[in-house]
């Protein structure tokens, strides 16, 4: 039982922050609070990755000199965290478009709040 | 930005130390087939470096070190340098991205070095140059809706 | 240069992309040319690509020259070059209608990012379909999107609202995803999807399989707007620009049911989708339920790019239950549907588009019998479209929804064949009301005095030529794909079915 939860304690930080930003994008009602929500789901995605790319006493995958031969289990697999590098950069577009998305949306609304926002958009469709 | 006061502690600091953080992004991004770093990595410490001169300074001072416009075609330059790769790679009789196909050294492995290299640069500027564009449209004024 | 063909397709868009905001800095309508010299010349490699795949089977690319598994690898198969072919053939129609939509509905400061999305988005398009590696997929998946949340964002008031949504759902797809790939390198070892392809032949399924499995239904279902997950597509149609609803509406949630179609039938294979976990049968149910729900919704709404919208919801569920019932005639059915859907619904945007090109809305209560006298040729392929969306023969709608009634009494599902029916009677009736405006409802004295007043104030009567041609090439290509359609499907579909089928 208790291996069941700590020998696994990076999958379960994994499902614990995929949980808190769909909580995040699903509840807040400010929309730079569910963007936020989105960067937390991302990151749990990025750490999963990460997380399953360890290995039992494995080191990081830089090599000390060029010459020895290289012993491929003292290094933990280094294809998840380049990856990664692509998911983190896409992460990043994705909140930039977004944050441009908002500065949009405020400019032409006056407000972030997504109550006050559908109320105001929907006002403007009974004009 | 709007035109506060200056803290002048945090705009001395920040001019002497934008300059290292650039130095140290070059280095990210050369040395990224030798230690972790890379093109992203790089172009974000770069990025890093500018908009701490835009922060801590007043607008006018920060268009001097990287002007608002050079955004976008520096975005599309260093993307261009990455095609430009492969597409060379493609010109050379090999694949899109293949380097051993570049006349850039005798040895294979050399050969992919180097074209790793290059095409490192061209992220770390298309990544700074984007960065930084993003930072600059947050801050916009109104002027077009 | 000609043996890179199969890479060719995305790489040229890419070029462009990238190049129009440096060229046009100056000379703003020059972006509208390089588009367009792009996109004819990505039309004329995929249709060179699919008549290599059609003769020498199926090829592989290599970038980098890394050899699979190692490296990234492309797939150029019939499956792939017919898609990418009628992808680029749609593209190609509506950009030349956006030179002068663009021109009326969109600032002129915004034109070259405009056309530099466009050509990002089909980047990525074409890159999703010729990729043959999974964590490729991912990256097209992600360019393709972030393209398309910033194209719809430059149309109404209420764009960036809708483009919200749409970011907040596709990038959740995306990660869902992307979680799926994650578990199948956990289980496999390889991102490549041949390989994965071949290991899975070794394996039995495992709970790691199996939610790889769930996860990347959802979050390709996601994207192809499957039905309780199509939540951002109806404001997304109806707030985006006309051009950019006739670029979206096609290719948009086809590339997420070709990645459901390659990732489930070709590489799971079918054994793995029906008997291990039911993803074949939900995915038709909810399909059905689709259908339905996008037909009587389409009924009730009040504005055409809305409706249209909503029958789009309806026309995805046809393409889902015909992958979903697992049968020859099916996945035909659902693979021809792609093609005459991708016809119809570029057809019906773009009339939608030269009415409010004209007319300034495209609200259904404000039609009347003067539609049918200042834009004939509007209202005629109007009324073929909707023809061939309900399904009268010779137009392509008839064969498709023949193709998938066949696959329904295949596997022997009389309530699908049902649900086929009836919806092809809703559609007749959301369809019916429009043209019963257009046509038949006279307009009031006073209302018609000033509308003639309007109309020769205007100085037009029909929308111009470089609007008018790409609708009526549409409206033709309908009629004249329903009578090649047995050649496509002998020469081109019957080379595209998945093993086990």
């Amino acid at each position: 039982m208790i291996e069941f939860f700590l020998g696994h304690y990076a999958y379960w930080f994994v499902l614990i922050l995929l949980a808190i930003g769909l909580y995040g994008m699903i509840i807040k009602h400010n929309l730079v609070k569910k963007v936020i929500g989105l960067s937390i789901f991302q990151v749990a995605i990025i750490l999963f990755f990460i997380a399953s790319s360890t290995k039992w006493k494995a080191t990081v995958p830089v090599l000390a000199n060029h010459h020895e031969k290289i012993q491929a289990a003292a290094y933990i697999n280094p294809l998840p965290h380049t990856l990664m590098l692509t998911a983190i950069v896409v992460g990043v577009a994705t909140s930039g478009v977004a944050f441009a998305l908002l500065i949009l949306t405020y400019r032409r609304y006056k407000t972030l709040n997504e109550t006050e926002l559908l109320k105001r958009m929907s006002e403007e469709d009974a004009e | 930005m709007k035109e506060a006061e200056n803290n002048p502690i945090v705009s001395l600091i920040a001019s002497i130390v934008s300059p290292f953080i650039m130095l140290f992004g070059l280095y990210v991004i050369f040395h990224g087939h030798y230690s972790p770093g890379g093109g992203f990595q790089g172009g974000t410490l770069l990025a890093a470096s500018i908009i701490l001169i835009r922060l801590a300074h007043s607008s006018h001072t920060g268009q001097l070190q990287f002007p608002s416009k050079l955004g976008t075609p520096l975005g599309s330059l260093g993307v261009f340098i990455y095609y430009g790769t492969g597409l060379a790679a493609l010109w050379w009789g090999g694949q899109f991205l293949n380097y051993a196909f570049l006349p850039l050294a005798e040895e294979i492995s050399l050969r992919r070095s180097w074209g790793i290299l290059l095409v490192e640069i061209g992220v770390g500027l298309a990544v700074m140059a984007i960065l930084v564009s993003i930072f600059d449209d947050l801050l916009e004024e109104e002027n077009h809706d | 240069m000609l043996s890179n063909s199969p890479a060719l397709p995305p790489l040229i868009y890419l070029l462009t992309g990238i190049f129009i905001p440096l060229a046009a800095w100056k000379w703003k309508k020059l972006s509208f040319w390089l588009a367009l010299g792009a996109t004819s010349v990505a039309t004329l490699f995929s249709l060179f690509n699919l008549s290599q795949a059609l003769s020498q089977g199926s090829i592989s690319y290599r970038f980098g020259g890394w050899i699979p598994p190692i490296g990234i690898e492309y797939v150029l198969d019939p499956l792939s070059g017919f898609v990418t072919s009628v992808i680029n053939f749609i593209a190609l129609v509506v950009i030349i209608y956006a030179y002068r939509s663009v021109a009326q509905e969109i600032e002129e400061f915004r034109w070259t990012p405009f056309y530099a999305l466009v050509m990002l988005f089909l980047s990525g398009a074409n890159g999703i379909i010729m990729t043959g590696d999974f964590f490729n997929l991912y990256v097209f998946l992600e360019i393709a999107s972030l393209s398309l949340y910033g194209l719809i964002a430059i149309g109404d008031k209420k764009s960036p609202v809708a483009a919200f949504r749409y970011l907040i759902m596709g990038t959740v797809a995306g990660g869902f995803y992307l979680l799926g790939v994650g578990f199948t390198y956990l289980v496999t070892g390889s991102l490549n999807m041949g390989d994965v392809h071949h290991i899975l032949f070794n394996l039995s399924p495992s709970p790691p399989l199996i939610v790889a499995m769930t996860l990347m239904l959802i979050g390709l279902g996601i994207k192809m707007a499957v039905f309780p997950l199509h939540g951002w597509l109806p404001d997304a149609y109806t707030h985006a620009p006309s051009s950019v609803s006739a670029i979206m509406a096609p290719i948009g949630t086809k590339i997420g049911a070709y990645a459901i179609a390659r990732i489930f039938f070709f590489i799971f294979g079918v054994k793995l989708i029906t008997q291990v976990i039911p993803a074949a049968q939900v995915l038709s149910w909810l399909s059905a339920i689709g259908i339905v729900y996008g037909s009587i919704m389409a009924m009730a709404q009040n504005e055409i790019k809305r409706m249209l919208a909503y029958s789009s919801i309806a026309q995805v569920g046809y393409i889902g239950l015909g992958l979903g019932l697992v049968s020859p005639y099916g996945f035909i059915g659902a693979l021809l549907h792609i093609l005459n859907h991708g016809l119809m619904k570029a057809c019906l945007f773009l009339v939608a588009g030269n009415l409010r090109h004209q007319l300034g809305h495209s609200r259904i209560d404000r039609l009347d019998d003067s539609i049918r006298r200042l834009m004939p040729w509007s209202s005629a392929s109007f009324t073929l479209a909707a023809l061939a969306m309900i399904g009268v023969p010779p137009t392509v709608g008839f064969f498709s929804k023949w193709y998938l009634a066949l696959g329904t009494i295949e596997t022997k599902n009389w309530l699908f064949l049902a649900v086929i029916l009836i919806s092809s009677l809703l559609n007749a009736v959301y369809f019916f009301r429009v043209i019963e405006r257009m046509y038949f409802r006279r307009q009031k004295i006073a209302k018609a005095a000033k509308n003639n007043f309007v109309a020769q104030k205007m100085g037009k009567r029909e929308v111009s030529l470089s609007l008018l041609l790409p609708t009526l090439i549409l409206a033709l290509a309908l009629v004249v794909f329903g009578f090649l359609n047995t050649w496509i499907i002998k020469t081109i579909l019957m080379k595209a079915l998945p093993a086990g089928l």
